[in-house]
């Protein structure tokens, strides 16, 4: 069966297999489409800027859709920090509607004053994966609370998203889907966190 | 409003920065564009509106706060935000004197960006809202938008338009839905006490001590309940105009009452020993025959004459079928407004209809009946079956099938002539005749004009 997502580390410290393999479960189940882990060596060095001591998101996009990708979409996950030229930083960036995305872990695991919470990040992180892979299918930011594809620019609003489309979002999706050229094999419940 | 409603346009001469915001900022549904520089931003500003327009501070040329002053000439009510990457306080002053909305030091916060077009949005939205709400206030109130081209219509207008002008108790006599507090209103709007308030009073709606304490107030202590002293009506319209609707439905007692504050101008709260003087301009409206009531003892004969200083009556809506297209077009601007949708209008068939049915409830049930078209409707024109009128509502009165068709036409052509107030081009327009045709069919019939300008059958 065709992969739609591959899943790829890019970061500087080893892979976290469990985390990796969390967003691919939650992708696959949100989604309902293939998705794979990918291992490769390659790590966009040059997305460094060291006036910043941030990694453009821009640039690493532009890396990976230069790239011969063997699935649909990729979704690269980093543990470097992340900016737009405008932003102090961004937990990830996606082309809309196009075939690549990036999620940084970096300021997810970041909590002053609270101990360190291995479910929490994986958490923050899986939702932040998924709404930037919704992106790469066209959805755009929801209002609805608790849905997915709401905006989040805190660490709250993140915590305060569930891992699941609302379903104007979903309705949305099928039908972007179809249009691409995407059918769907059948439902799944949506999964609740 | 939908946030793809709300343009913005992302003023920049690096591309990084055009596209990297404006990639954001798609993202949350807005439609973004992207000027260079200060000229294209100008040209882009006078062939399109924009909601927001985020401009950086230093560019080549034309620099951003020029580009403000500019742009604030074009569309007075754009939201610019300036970007800058050296935050002084010399340029943020000047940035907003100029007129900006805010300014942003580059790189700034996401949550800082979100929350500024968010609270741009929000406000534009309500700033909007006030102005369509205003307008359709002070449409609402005023007799150039109480629309008519009925020649009876027009002399009531006149009239009422006098009245307005003096501080005489106004008595408005029609069927209900006729616009009787409209009318009221916009002789209140016309009227020197248009600065003061406009308090309305439905008498029919309370029991008669709750209306007798509603109008008058009452003291602390009165009555089971009054907890504190209380202003009543008369005293909330002092310097205004106190609309008293369905007058003809008051009981004997607050008829005396009501008949010694218009004799004393001044009256006392209930349970209160203090007379108070007020000064209060009197419309009241009925749907009775209050003459009638009057002469059966039922209403006040003197309370009558104290109110009937200047009548003004609005005929039914069934008497001047001729404004119903304008009342349609008149609604629908305003329905459209309110419930923001696109109508384009009503079809031939739907006026049609419209033309046939009698209005029991006049131009209230016009309206309703046009509201329910417009929600209904599924194309942009309103059909026949939208507008849910039943068969019933249609003017059914069978034709007196003993006449023959001379004096059928005979009829026709004097009711029409006496409803255009003997005025034959127009009474011409309703027939669909020329006027030839209409002064040579009043020599066939012996039709001739009355003194009161009128025609009536010889």
């Amino acid at each position: 069966m065709a992969i739609d997502v591959h899943l790829w580390w890019i970061g500087a410290d080893a892979a976290d297999d469990r985390l990796m393999d969390a967003i691919r479960d939650w992708i696959t189940r949100v989604f309902r489409v293939q998705a794979r882990v990918y291992r490769h060596a390659d790590r966009p060095t040059h997305a460094f800027d060291p006036r910043r001591g941030q990694h453009s998101s821009t640039t690493i996009l532009k890396w990976l859709v230069g790239r011969e990708q063997p699935g649909d979409r990729t979704l690269a996950v980093t543990d470097a920090d992340l900016f737009i030229p405008v932003l102090t930083f961004v937990y990830g960036e996606a082309q809309l509607g196009g075939r690549a995305a990036v999620v940084s872990t970096a300021r997810l695991t970041v909590e002053q004053g609270t101990r360190h919470d291995p479910a929490l990040v994986t958490d923050r992180v899986v939702k932040e994966c998924v709404h930037e892979l919704g992106h790469t299918y066209g959805l755009l930011h929801c209002d609805t609370p608790g849905c997915v594809m709401t905006r989040s620019v805190n660490l709250l609003e993140v915590d305060a998203k569930r891992v699941a489309l609302c379903e104007p979002c979903d309705a949305r999706f099928q039908e972007l889907r179809h249009k691409d050229g995407h059918h769907e094999q059948g439902t799944h419940a949506h999964p609740r966190r | 409003m939908s946030k793809e409603r709300t343009h913005i346009l992302v003023v920049d001469d690096e591309e990084i920065v055009r596209e990297s915001l404006s990639g954001w900022l798609a993202k949350d549904g807005y439609t973004l564009a992207t000027a260079h520089d200060g000229p294209t931003a100008l040209e882009a500003l006078k062939r399109e509106r924009w909601s927001i327009l985020l401009v950086d501070l230093k560019m080549p040329g034309m620099d951003g706060l020029q580009v403000l002053e500019e742009a604030k000439k074009v569309q007075p009510d754009v939201a610019v935000v300036i970007m800058t990457a050296y935050a002084t306080v010399e340029t943020a002053v000047e940035a907003m004197k100029s007129g900006a909305y805010d300014y942003l030091v580059k790189p700034f916060d996401p949550e800082e960006l979100s929350l500024m077009m968010v609270k741009i949005v929000a406000q534009q939205q309500l700033v909007r809202e006030n102005v369509l709400l205003r307008k359709v206030l002070k449409r609402d109130y005023h007799f150039r938008d109480m629309v008519s081209k009925n020649p009876g219509m027009h002399k009531m207008f006149d009239l009422a338009r006098s009245a307005a002008r003096s501080h005489s108790t106004i008595l408005v006599l029609g069927e209900s839905g006729t616009g009787k507090e409209l009318l009221a209103r916009a002789i209140h709007a016309e009227s020197p006490r248009h600065e003061a308030p406009f308090v309305a009073v439905s008498c029919a709606a309370l029991t008669e001590s709750l209306l007798e304490s509603e109008l008058f107030g009452h003291e602390k202590g009165s009555f089971t309940g009054a907890v504190a002293r209380r202003k009543g009506r008369f005293e909330s319209a002092h310097g205004g105009t106190l609309f008293l609707d369905e007058i003809g439905d008051i009981t004997p007692k607050l008829q005396l009452d009501l008949l010694r504050v218009l004799e004393e101008r001044k009256f006392f709260r209930v349970g209160g020993s203090d007379a108070v003087d007020v000064d209060v301009r009197i419309i009241a409206a009925t749907n009775r025959d209050l003459g009638k009531a009057a002469a059966d003892g039922q209403f006040r004969e003197d309370l009558y004459y104290r109110l009937n200083v200047i009548p003004i009556l609005l005929p039914p809506l069934r008497d001047r079928r001729e404004d119903i297209p304008l009342l349609v077009d008149h609604f629908l601007e305003h329905l459209s407004v309110e419930t923001d949708r696109k109508i384009e209008g009503v079809s031939a068939d739907a006026i049609a209809l419209l033309m046939r049915h009698d209005w029991p409830g006049n131009v209230r049930e016009l309206r309703n009946v046009l509201e329910r078209g417009m929600v209904i409707a599924k194309s942009s024109l309103i059909q026949p079956e939208d507008l849910g009128l039943v068969a019933s509502g249609v003017r059914t009165e069978p034709f007196d099938t003993g006449l023959t068709l001379d004096e059928v036409e005979r009829r026709h052509i004097t009711a029409v002539l006496q409803h255009a107030g003997g005025n034959v081009t127009q009474a011409a327009r309703t027939l669909a005749i020329d006027r030839v045709t209409l002064y040579n069919k009043i020599k066939k019939y012996g039709l001739r004009r009355g003194e009161d300008e009128t025609f009536e059958a010889s």
